[in-house]
């Protein structure tokens, strides 16, 4: 497999260039050995593209995310302040994160604390690139006779009404979009948020990952398209848990890159 | 001497029911605005146009299109049989019957108008019947999930079911009313619905029409003053404070938790010790809210406006897979603590002494409800009038964390890992890049 190139703001500030967006990778972007693989796709889309990006690297932290959603605006703001100084320092404009709650966060709650950037997600980032004529499908085998079904993510979806995006990215492929009981503005939450990923679930009769994975399976869908790590994560566990490995949870960068022949996605 | 008691009779009832709704209204603006201070006065244009999309138009609410199309047939069937209040209280205060008739009895047009708006009112109060009647039925009968959870057990199912007879006595009075004028002027009037019903009573001797007709008078505007004084004790209270609720709704996107400015003013101290501000305030800081005092009006408003209908519980995904957590509670828990606190400011002349709880546990919302919340926004999508239950639980949980350090192990290691090495889980920042080697 071609090495990637990800250069750093650091790498780029030295050779005093400027990248056209900067990829903010995130904790579970960074660390999540599943999410890392959906990184690493971003990146292959990017890099075939010729797209001057960069990363903060070493110098990227926790957006706060799961401290301000548990309550601890401290922690949170700490954090918040120190990347606010690293990106104005490098003077970034545009950012683009595969993570929604990075998304959400960077966009709506760091303006109000010195951090006034473009915020996309790399849904939206690649759909603009599909209106552009940017992305060739050239795998049609792949996903020929294959059902997806989209788990619109709360911090997408109802947070910022970012519906449409993500299934634009999925209809390029050569597969049938299939819709669950409760999509879009009602989609049920992966059970993931507001810190519920790092902690036990509170007393009750079922998982919520369960619960909707119920919902992805009553679709016959083979896969369950996913727009956010820790969606992926916790849909990954609940097609485990359920018993179904032959359905299969990919994050929609990781189906657009395979659709262009960049990666390949193992559906059995 | 009859018409001049009745004007008496008529003008005290009033009275006395414009007294005592004064008084219910006021207690709840006062409540509401025991409450912090909020700003909620940007983009009018957009406020106004949500007040009429979302309360007249009752946009949200056709996203469930059965209960949408039930609901509507009572809110118009409600605005328009006000209509005929109007001569009620004419006639009311003159001692009179029927004015507006006779007023205009010998002009055609007029006369076909009045016989028409009353006729209107009458079929309109016909679809306000069908829609009671099956309200009462997917309450009682078919048990509606949603209407039949445990956080309405007790007053709040009894004042639902109060507001749903209420309805239906009514209507009761308004077609004895009518079909008495109809059965005692021999269908003069040319009422539609209560033509079709004259023939039933109009075989009984003049007196005894007489009383059905002024039963159905009194019974009809005692009713309305009646509703008028319990509505602000009831979770029917909708009808009103919908429209300010809309108008005051949040217009960021529903991502957005606002931040805490007194934090960053900490924090920026921290940073830079050197920048200290001249003046330090004495006033004790408090983070995130414990007690009713320490939310927004709004947020009390919501709680006000909430008439606990229940579409953000049967949404919720915490309450669909049996947690604890319903966000239906958490309005219910902050407006029945705001009612508490005012009954005791009442018996201490008008000043809030501290009487050792809180909004949270203490027979409120509990920790564990708070913390089984996944953000998801599901319950602020979900609820026709721009409730937010969601903000009244983060500024909860801000309490939870940062006053109390009341956190579930899990989440004091996170908070650590996040402040030591900058992510939730214990990797090294140094260890950022390693997802391109592997």
């Amino acid at each position: 497999m071609a090495e990637l190139n990800v250069p750093t703001m650091a790498d780029m500030a030295a050779s005093g260039q400027t990248p056209e967006v900067l990829f903010w990778v995130g904790c579970a972007g960074s660390f999540d050995q599943r999410a890392q693989k959906v990184t690493r796709s971003f990146v292959k889309i990017l890099n075939h593209l010729n797209i001057k990006f960069a990363v903060l690297g070493k110098e990227e932290s926790c957006t706060g995310d799961p401290a301000k959603r548990a309550g601890n605006e401290f922690v949170f703001q700490m954090l918040a302040l120190q990347n606010i100084d690293v990106l104005n320092g490098y003077s970034v404009k545009k950012i683009v994160t595969t993570c929604p709650h990075c998304f959400n966060i960077l966009k709506n709650e760091y303006p109000s604390l010195g951090g006034n950037y473009e915020v996309l997600h790399h849904s939206t980032f690649l759909q603009k690139l599909i209106d552009e004529g940017k992305i060739k499908i050239t795998d049609t085998e792949t996903f020929k006779g294959k059902k997806i079904t989209y788990h619109d993510s709360c911090y997408l979806g109802r947070a910022n009404e970012i519906y449409e995006a993500p299934r634009k990215v999925l209809e390029e492929l050569d597969a049938e979009l299939v819709e669950m009981k409760s999509c879009k503005t009602k989609g049920l939450c992966c059970g993931a948020g507001g810190a519920q990923m790092f902690k036990e679930d509170e007393k009750g009769d079922k998982r919520i990952n369960i619960e909707r994975v119920e919902q992805a399976l009553e679709t016959n869908a083979q896969i369950v398209a996913s727009a956010c790590p820790f969606c992926s994560t916790m849909l990954t566990d609940g097609v485990k848990a359920k018993d179904k490995l032959q359905v299969k949870v990919f994050d929609i960068a990781e189906l657009l890159a395979a659709g262009q022949g960049l990666e390949t996605v193992n559906l059995q | 001497m009859i018409t001049i008691l009745q004007t008496v009779l008529f003008i005290a009832l009033c009275g006395v029911a414009g007294f005592f709704a004064f008084k219910g209204y006021r207690r709840v603006y006062r409540n509401i605005m025991l409450g912090k201070k909020a700003n909620y006065s940007d983009n009018p244009s957009q406020r106004w146009s949500n007040l009429l999309l979302v309360a007249l138009g009752q946009k949200k609410m056709f996203k469930n299109i059965k209960p949408a199309i039930l609901h509507v047939f009572i809110y118009v069937g409600f605005v328009i049989t006000q209509i005929e209040l109007i001569e009620v209280f004419i006639d009311g205060f003159t001692g009179g019957h029927r004015r507006i008739y006779h007023a205009v009895e010998n002009i055609p047009f007029l006369r076909g108008f009045y016989v028409f708006t009353v006729s209107f009112i009458e079929v309109a109060s016909l679809f306000v019947l069908f829609a009671t009647i099956a309200f009462l039925v997917r309450r009682w009968i078919l048990r509606v999930p949603r209407l039949n959870k445990p956080e309405l057990k007790g007053w709040p199912i009894k004042d639902a079911t109060i507001i749903l007879l209420a309805e239906l006595y009514l209507l009761t009075c308004i077609f004895s009313m009518n079909t008495g004028d109809m059965a005692l002027a021999h269908g003069e009037y040319g009422f539609l619905v209560s033509g079709w019903l004259a023939p039933l009573i109009s075989g009984f001797n003049t007196t005894v029409i007489e009383v059905i007709e002024k039963v159905g008078w009194w019974g009809h505007i005692i009713g309305v003053l009646g509703f008028l004084v319990y509505l602000p004790y009831s979770k029917h209270l909708h009808i009103i404070l919908a429209f300010p609720n809309t108008y005051f709704g949040r217009l960021t996107p529903k991502g957005y938790i606002p931040n805490m400015p007194e934090i960053t003013k900490e924090i920026k101290l921290m940073m830079n010790p050197e920048a200290a501000p001249a003046e330090v305030s004495n006033e004790p800081i408090k983070f995130g809210a414990k007690d009713v005092f320490d939310l927004t009006w709004k947020n009390l408003l919501d709680a006000y406006t909430c008439t606990e209908c229940g579409r953000c519980s049967a949404a919720c995904p915490a309450n669909i897979t049996g947690k604890k957590l319903s966000p239906r509670k958490i309005m219910m828990d902050t407006r029945d603590r705001l009612e508490e606190v005012g009954r005791s400011m009442e018996a201490n002349g008008g000043v809030w002494k501290e009487d050792g709880k809180s909004l949270i546990e203490n027979g409120y919302i509990s920790v564990e409800e708070l913390r089984a919340c996944t953000t998801c926004n599901a319950c602020v999508e979900e609820c026709p009038v721009m409730i937010s239950p969601l903000e009244i639980i983060v500024q909860l949980r801000r309490n939870l964390v940062m006053e109390e350090s009341n956190a579930p192990n899990e989440w004091t290691g996170m908070f650590a890992n996040m402040e030591n090495n900058g992510a939730p889980w214990q990797f090294s920042q140094q260890d950022r890049l390693n997802w391109e080697k592997a």
